[in-house]
């Protein structure tokens, strides 16, 4: 038997290209007092905490101990890290409340890309025997896979484009994307995929609180309960998996409960087009299902908080009463290797 | 956001070369490249995966069953990429290609030269092209070329391979070399700080709730987790609150061994800093020996620092700072 859990509160930076002038956790600091303000909490009365980021982006090492600087964690906390998308640290944070252990927690994820080369540093993830000595940057394996899903027929560049112009109309009512409204579609970056299909880069930082049964209605007017929430991964090898199709996504979707009842809303982490095509697909969103009103990875994608922002954004709706049943997914790795969906749902009204 | 400093940047590369053993169809696989032969593994269900991993990815199930499969095969996918980036195989524009080798079930990621995209497309015959030296690895396959001559269309029978080739040891390991690339920016905090540095003055930063000061500060106090943003200068004399006395001599270091390394408390600082400690004999260092900073010419921080000549401090005034 689950423990009803909520998203209580989110909260994220403004994206930008560059923050040379912060450092991360001076980065992360304003999101994290903006979370605990909106609940009214203090790290003291947090429960667990936990945070996803990678060093590899800017190249710090330990940076995720740095960034406890800005939590407070004495005395000692009840804490942890994953080197990956916040997403998963709040799939932690889920299961720690689960277990009973904690009746809340704090969840952030942060990511400066601007110091290095982000597609340079996501082929250090591959492989490290067949793939990464070949350093296929992160949208030369994107634009595989698009072409693989032109060769299929299931989408065209035309209707890439248009995912990427209706994301970027979208992020026109989101103060905090990074791209909004109209942008060039651009030359090919890597062929099929041109700069508009491709995410910006850029750094940005995210936290949300969660808490368990009643402490969260005391906390939120209307809380985002998380009706399910599970992640899958495939292979990691490209050449056996069909990149056409998202079988990890589907099992996540279907353990989380998403197709129990049809969703009005989905924030879905996709930071190339043609992985909207895919994602949609898997998923099988219908034409009346909101998919990404906050404009989504292709209007700002700091790398290791973007799928902690969909799980936000959906919450942020919920607590707005925009939406009554959302879904979030998260991906991690080339090609959508690694995704988690969660079923997100408020109170009848 | 207004900036009210100079936001300092200095290059950072990070590298580090990985020594990976490999496994027994790793090791074949890649010994195999080095001679020119390309191994595929074979699945409890009958498939030959290319390239070939250890456990199979859908049952984990140990793979041993080695086979040869053709250096020719069909592109399943492909990504024309205009421009080269370090590491990459081809420094001329290049199309990214799953191909799947004749014999095989699934599909090797790799490079193929081609003169332009519309030369390019899925189901395309294309046969590898041998890097003219070989050590073991998968950059021995130098890229794919397209396939001139019309090779057989229908999939090649795979033989059976021991794994075994004649000549040179096996390739046991590979060595995977990473560089990256970085400019460093250290925020604000730690900017302002180093600006001070560099006139000679240390300032930390206070926490406005616990009312510490923090040198060097990193922009939160760690215990409050709250913005540390009043400058607070300190020092420049301060006390050891506690030291060690190493022996080891560090690589490209000019300094002779023994000598003190100490946590000093500059006055006005609740966080000790660390420095070596000079002027003095390594064994008359002691617990709240009183210290100020010695800088050198151009360095934009202290050398070391040595004993100002002061009585010892009162062990209470620093025993909060141990």
């Amino acid at each position: 038997m689950n423990r009803d859990v909520a998203i209580v509160a989110f909260g994220q930076t403004g994206h930008r290209r560059a923050c040379d002038e912060l450092s991360e956790v001076e980065m992360l600091m304003p999101v994290l007092h903006e979370v605990l303000a909106a609940t009214g909490l203090k790290t003291s009365d947090i429960g667990f905490t936990c945070s996803g980021s990678s060093d590899y982006l800017a190249g710090r090492a330990f940076s995720f101990t740095m960034a406890l600087d800005g939590v407070g964690a004495w005395p000692p906390i009840s804490e942890s890290h994953v080197e990956m998308d916040g997403a998963w640290a709040l799939y932690e944070a889920w299961v720690k409340l689960q277990t009973g252990d904690a009746d809340t927690a704090l969840v952030y994820a942060y990511g400066k890309s601007s110091p290095g080369s982000v597609r340079d540093v996501l082929t250090r993830q591959l492989d490290p025997y067949y793939v990464a000595p070949l350093w296929p940057d992160s949208v030369a394996l994107a634009a595989l896979q698009a072409q693989a899903l032109i060769d299929a027929g299931e989408t065209d560049e035309p209707a890439l484009a248009g995912v990427a112009a209706r994301s970027r109309d979208a992020a026109h009512a989101n103060s905090h994307a990074q791209l909004r409204g109209p942008v060039p579609h651009g030359d090919y970056l890597v062929r099929p995929l041109r700069t508009g299909d491709c995410p910006p880069i850029g750094d940005g930082a995210a936290a949300v609180v969660l808490a368990a049964g009643e402490r969260a209605r005391e906390l939120c007017g209307r809380p985002a309960w998380i009706r399910g929430v599970d992640h899958r991964i495939e292979p990691h090898g490209l050449g056996v998996r069909d990149l056409t199709d998202s079988p990890s996504t589907r099992l996540a979707a279907e353990r989380a409960g998403a197709f129990v009842r049809p969703v009005d809303t989905a924030e879905l982490h996709a930071p190339f087009t043609s992985q909207e095509v895919v994602l949609c697909r898997a998923l099988r969103l219908g034409d009346d299902v909101t998919v990404n009103p906050s404009g989504g990875a292709l209007a700002a994608n700091p790398v290791m908080a973007a799928g902690l922002i969909r799980l936000g954004e959906a919450a942020a709706r919920i607590h707005r009463g925009t939406s009554d049943r959302a879904l979030a997914h998260a991906t991690s790795g080339p090609c959508l290797q690694q995704n988690l969906v969660a079923v997100l749902e408020g109170d009848p009204r | 956001m207004e900036t009210e400093f100079e936001v300092l940047r200095a290059p950072l590369v990070v590298e580090f070369p990985f020594t990976r053993s490999l496994g027994p169809v790793q090791s074949a696989f890649l010994t195999g490249l080095r001679e020119r032969t390309v191994l595929g593994v074979r699945t409890t269900d009958g498939k030959v995966l290319v390239p070939p991993v250890e456990y199979d990815p859908a049952t984990a199930d140990e793979l041993r069953d080695l086979v040869e499969v053709a250096p020719t095969g069909t592109v399943t996918t492909w990504a024309w990429n205009p421009e080269p980036r370090r590491g990459q195989p081809l420094a001329t524009p290049f199309a990214w290609v799953l191909v799947r080798l004749d014999g095989a079930d699934t599909a090797l990621l790799h490079a193929l030269d081609a003169p332009g995209p519309d030369a390019v497309r899925t189901g395309m015959r294309v046969r590898i092209r041998w890097a003219a030296e070989r050590t073991g690895a998968i950059t021995d396959i130098a890229c794919l070329e397209p396939e001139t001559e019309k090779g057989p269309q229908t999939p090649r029978q795979v033989s059976a391979h021991s794994g075994v080739f004649e000549g040179e040891a096996a390739v046991a390991g590979i060595i995977a070399h990473a560089r990256l690339d970085y400019t460093y920016s250290p925020g604000r905090a730690q900017s302002q700080y180093i600006h001070a540095l560099s006139g000679r003055r240390t300032v930390g930063e206070r926490c406005p709730a616990c009312r510490k000061v923090y040198v060097p500060p990193r922009g939160a106090c760690p215990t409050c987790g709250v913005a540390t943003e009043e400058q607070v200068e300190v020092g420049p004399r301060g006390t050891v609150t506690t030291f060690c006395i190493v022996n080891i001599k560090a690589r490209n270091l000019d300094i002779d061994v023994p000598y003190v390394y100490a946590h000093i408390a500059l006055d006005g600082a609740d966080l000790a800093l660390h420095a070596r400690i000079a002027g003095i004999p390594y064994d008359q260092v002691r617990m709240g020996l009183r210290v100020e900073p010695v800088w050198s010419e151009d360095a934009r921080f202290p050398d070391h620092y040595r004993p100002t000549g002061e009585p010892d401090a009162d062990y209470d005034t620093y025993k909060e700072l141990l």
